[in-house]
């Protein structure tokens, strides 16, 4: 008993503080998540268990008549545009800054960079600013073409779309500094190759650079998923009405759930339902993406 | 030979000219919302705003004022989230950092256990665990107490295994030398591991700043009355709050970002570092 604790007694007093706050406010709570998706789950009086045991993961589909369903459908949608956009604006404004002095390309990483260090929940209240029926930005921008005042973000039928427009033009920023420094690391004599076989710039993209960040590329897809199921801020504080549940996503349906229903329950298997979303997405993402080329 | 050439300029340099132009423009669409908020909250404004919006401040702090005099706790929500942004900050950097070290260079028995946990939550969406710990901070008597917020955040593990990826890279043959010269293992960790982290905790220590500073759905669920909220969740209920001022709404959201775009101005190499190690756990 000695021996070991001299030998690895410092071991454990390092990693002790970690491991006791990740057990507590971590571990403990998924694992405990994980029963109350099983059960009736009050506040008060505790859990008792479901009859049949997964009768949550049947209503948290069917409640309120399937609203979780749209929830889905709505997230989906957000997270197909703004993924694919970030992945292409990224792309390009990376590599469009490349050829650029290093000032100036230290100038535009920071510049695109900027509005992510501000949190989404800012961004969302400035957006719905931009976005206000009467006096906001974007009509008064229309105005000069003759648009009569569109209501962004009060239009059921316009509301989602309004607010993954402001997610996609809120740039990339990690994509731009994860990009960049992917293609400032390619070898200069992929392209001087190319260059002597007379390949245009854009094709020496397409061919050389584009292919080679691939494992960038894989990376920032899983990434940039994950944070686009998992939105929530930028929807709250702009369609806080949920403009005839039209802006649904998951994360504000778990939270209305939860906290404004108290089906804790339900809300509970909802967000199980939201992790094996994830989880099924980021397999997908790396089965496809890293299974035959090998750089 | 010149026929061939000349048109390849031509297209090279219409390229070049509409390469410009689509980096100013996304960098103007990029930074334009930011400048607009600060704009609003730089002018007067009681009401509502202008038809014909402000797109030049007119340098007044009368907004700024109305926000930190009126009836609102915005220096109070300040104070919480520096609180809150410090401490847990603090935790990461000297806590992370010792278990990223015993990760990363120690052997012992259950290592791989720990680990492997660690890594196996990191894709657990945090949304998950909003309702134990909700349950927990109510039966702690923790529930509109910053605790509630500060205990939960230094619980995230994404600066254990980041500093974990970095100090594997650093040499171990200083280490031994310092076991020889009969340095303790905390010895050995003081005086020559944390010193050479400085780069990685540099980033570690921003990066966590950034994300607790700017946590805004657990706050709202942990937190209750007014006095005790975070900048976030303050914020967010000015606007439901004073629907008729305007300005204070514009300065109070202004005033809430300032700190990160500072922050962010004066330490940018560390931020777009940290990106990129952020970027190596593969």
């Amino acid at each position: 008993m000695q021996t070991f604790l001299r030998r690895y007694g410092w071991s454990y007093v390092f990693i002790l503080p970690s491991m006791l706050t990740f057990i507590l406010f971590v571990l403990a709570p998924v694992i405990w998540a994980l029963i109350i998706s099983f059960q009736d789950f009050n506040l008060r009086r505790g859990g008792v268990w479901m009859e049949p045991i997964y009768q949550n993961y049947i209503a948290a589909f069917q409640q309120f008549n399937g609203l979780f369903v749209n929830a889905i459908q709505n997230t989906l949608t957000y997270a197909l545009f703004t993924v694919t956009s970030n992945i292409l604006l990224g792309l390009i404004i990376a590599s469009l800054i490349q050829p650029l002095s290093h000032r100036a390309r230290t100038f535009f990483r920071a510049a695109y960079y900027l509005p992510a260090v501000t949190s989404a929940l800012i961004v969302g209240m400035t957006w719905s600013y931009i976005y206000n029926a009467q006096w906001g930005f974007a009509n008064y921008l229309l105005g000069f073409f003759g648009v009569a005042p569109i209501r962004w973000l009060s239009d059921p039928n316009l509301a989602l779309t309004s607010i993954t427009v402001s997610a996609i033009l809120t740039m990339p920023a990690t994509a731009i500094v994860l990009y960049s420094a992917a293609i400032g690391s390619i070898p200069n004599e992929f392209y001087e190759a190319a260059e002597i076989d007379g390949a245009t710039p854009v094709r020496r993209w397409w061919h050389i650079t584009v292919p080679l960040l691939r494992p960038t590329t894989l990376y920032l897809l899983v990434i940039y998923t994950i944070a686009s199921f998992e939105v929530f801020e930028r929807v709250y504080i702009m369609a806080p009405s949920g403009v005839g549940n039209s802006t649904q996503t998951m994360v504000t349906q778990i939270y209305q759930n939860a906290f404004q229903q108290f089906e804790l329950g339900i809300a509970s298997a909802q967000a199980f339902v939201l992790f094996v979303m994830i989880v099924i997405v980021a397999i997908f993402q790396f089965r496809f993406l890293t299974s035959d080329v090998e750089y | 030979m010149a026929a061939v050439t000349i048109p390849d300029e031509r297209r090279s340099s219409r390229l070049t000219w509409v390469s410009w132009t689509f980096l100013i423009s996304t960098t103007i669409i990029a930074l334009f919302p930011m400048y607009w908020l600060f704009a609003n909250a730089l002018t007067p404004i009681s009401s509502n705003p202008p038809l014909t919006p402000i797109l030049i401040p007119a340098f007044q702090l009368d907004n700024i004022v109305r926000l930190l005099s009126g009836t609102t706790f915005y220096l109070t929500w300040m104070r919480n989230s520096l609180l809150v942004t410090l401490l847990v900050t603090l935790w990461h950097v000297f806590f992370d950092t010792l278990a990223g070290y015993a990760f990363a260079k120690k052997r012992f028995p259950l290592r791989n256990v720990f680990f492997w946990l660690i890594v196996s939550t990191l894709m657990i969406p945090p949304q998950v665990t909003l309702i134990p710990l909700y349950v927990i901070t109510l039966r702690l008597g923790l529930h509109d107490n910053l605790l509630a917020v500060i205990l939960p955040g230094t619980a995230l593990t994404f600066g254990i295994f980041l500093m974990r990826q970095f100090i594997q890279t650093l040499p171990t043959e200083l280490e031994d030398a310092a076991h020889i010269d009969g340095c303790s293992d905390f010895g050995v960790f003081r005086h020559i591991i944390l010193p050479l982290c400085k780069p990685a905790i540099a980033s570690l220590a921003i990066f966590t700043f950034v994300r607790v500073w700017n946590d805004f759905l657990w706050p709202l669920i942990a937190l209750n009355r007014p006095q005790n909220y975070t900048l976030t969740v303050g914020v967010a209920n000015l606007q439901g709050e004073f629907m008729t001022d305007w300005g204070v709404i514009f300065a109070g959201a202004a005033l809430a970002a300032l700190p990160m775009i500072v922050f962010f101005l004066l330490f940018q190499r560390y931020f777009l570092e940290g990106v990129r190690m952020g970027a190596i756990k593969g």
